[in-house]
């Protein structure tokens, strides 16, 4: 009992020490613009231009989902253009943002452990610090600060497409008209709506990033420990995201 | 001078080095010989404060690595070129880029950039490969290409991971002779990890032998040729 306790406590320090030696890690790396600032912008395109198709391709299945599922559940006790308030909200506030951020945690996350795992076993990254640069500023931060700015822009996106796609099954699967439709996304928008799935977006792409980037520098071993980095990376990025879901919700509500 | 005082070093239950203690003078190039997993890469990575020792200390001109402050790890390590076994250059990046990295991250002015890459390219006879990527380069190439990254800093040492596993015999002598030669133009202490016994003999002035965790042998090249040591000698004669 006594050995049990005792190791939880040593896990628990050295949860503690890690998380401790990861935030002066980061405060380090950020105040180091002159490293990160350069590649920001390539990273936002890798990890958020480059994610558009997949996002966009998500946000119509969903829209025609919600719209049908809406119908379903609305039909015989509450008027149709609910259909359209029930889409919109839906997806701003929820599956937008979280959807999105699921497919990017598979996409972003695995990129960025996969290509951080590899640098490390292949000595790459030992090489960055023995050329004195910095590895959080000049590896983290950057992806991390692409992707804290590119999630919301790509789930604005994603939102935009949902609703559309939405709307175009209300009215051609579903006996709704656009007015109708338009009604009800109106009777129940609020600005925060909006807001608040982008808030959340950006911090999800916070944590993607940083648990690829962390997960990819503490690989160990050769092709099969860059393959369990990116496994976890986005099992990692996913529970995040939930976690961070729950948290906004409490939050923000 | 680059000092080891009673160096231990361990992964897990594996005791990689024991008790080590080793001083590598100034001026010259001092090989480690060894076998394969008796902690020799670990050595040079214990130098750079890549890894720190469970005892004893390392220092590098008078100072511990590992009592460094984060800052003064940095500049010492601007001072200390790696050449790695693999090279180890960025993919994503030309051979341009590869060398121009750790001046550029010491605010070099970019002209003088441009001048000590090509520099240090043409010294190591690769001139015209400055806008190719390491995908494209031999292993001697992607080695050379290390070699002139580590020399672009106009370091004090130059530390070689087992500089010519991997390569052709013509290659390894090339890398060999670029060795000298920039110890001699250069000045510069270098420490040479290897089992290359012909690599070492050529190249180094200073041998020292590392055997189950220990240094079990230094001296210089020609007193390690003459030893009558039986490990020392089963080792440079490749016996069973």
């Amino acid at each position: 009992m006594s050995t049990r306790l005792d190791l939880a406590g040593v896990a628990q320090l050295g949860f503690i020490r890690r998380t401790g030696r990861w935030a002066i890690d980061a405060s380090r790396a950020l105040a180091m613009p002159r490293v990160w600032l350069p590649q920001v912008a390539v990273n936002m395109r890798r990890l958020g231009v480059d994610s558009i198709p997949i996002a966009l391709f998500l946000a119509i299945f969903t829209g025609i989902v919600l719209a049908l599922l809406a119908s379903y559940i609305f039909t015989g006790a509450v008027p149709l253009y609910f259909v359209g308030a029930l889409v919109a909200k839906t997806i701003m506030m929820e599956l937008g943002p979280v959807l999105t951020g699921m497919a990017l945690a598979g996409r972003v996350g695995a990129n960025i452990a996969a290509e951080l795992g590899t640098m490390k076993v292949t000595e790459q990254v030992d090489a960055l610090e023995t050329l004195a640069v910095d590895v959080h500023a000049y590896l983290v931060v950057p992806r991390a600060v692409a992707a804290t700015l590119m999630f919301p822009v790509v789930t604005a996106m994603a939102i935009g497409v949902g609703v559309i796609s939405g709307w175009i099954t209300a009215t051609n699967l579903l006996d709704l008209s656009t007015p109708e439709f338009f009604k009800g996304v109106r009777q129940f928008y609020q600005f925060k709506d909006i807001w608040f799935g982008l808030v959340k977006s950006a911090s999800f792409g916070c944590a993607v990033a940083v648990m690829g980037a962390l997960t990819g520098l503490r690989t160990q071993g050769g092709a099969e420990g860059v393959g369990r980095s990116t496994t976890r990376a986005v099992v990692l990025g996913c529970q995040a995201i939930l976690v961070l879901d729950a948290f906004w919700a409490l939050v923000l509500l | 001078m680059i000092r080891f005082t009673h160096v231990s070093k361990a992964f897990g239950p594996k005791r990689v080095l024991e008790d080590v203690s080793l001083e590598i003078p100034d001026g010259q190039t001092t090989a480690l010989l060894g076998y394969s997993g008796t902690g020799k890469s670990v050595a040079l990575k214990l130098i750079v404060g890549l890894l720190e020792p469970d005892a004893g200390t390392v220092e590098v001109n008078g100072q511990v690595v590992a009592d460094l402050s984060r800052q003064e790890l940095m500049a010492l390590r601007s001072t200390i070129g790696f050449v790695f076994q693999f090279a180890a250059l960025f993919d994503s990046m030309t051979v341009f880029d590869n060398v121009a990295l750790g001046l550029r991250q010491q605010r070099v002015p970019e002209t003088d950039v441009t001048a000590r890459v090509q520099a240090s390219l043409e010294r190591v006879g690769l001139a015209d490969a400055a806008e190719r990527f390491p995908s494209e380069l031999s292993g001697g190439m992607r080695k050379r290409v290390g070699i002139a990254r580590a020399i672009a800093l106009e370091p004090r040492y130059i530390l070689y991971d087992e500089p010519t596993t991997g390569l052709d015999p013509v290659t390894s002598a090339v890398i060999d002779d670029l060795m000298v030669r920039t110890k001699r133009d250069l000045g510069v202490t270098g420490v040479m990890v290897t089992h290359d016994m012909r690599s070492a003999f050529a190249v180094a002035d200073r041998i020292a032998m590392l055997y189950q965790g220990r240094i079990h042998a230094v001296g210089t090249v020609d007193e390690i040729r003459r030893t009558d040591d039986p490990i020392v000698r089963q080792f440079i004669e490749g016996r069973p």
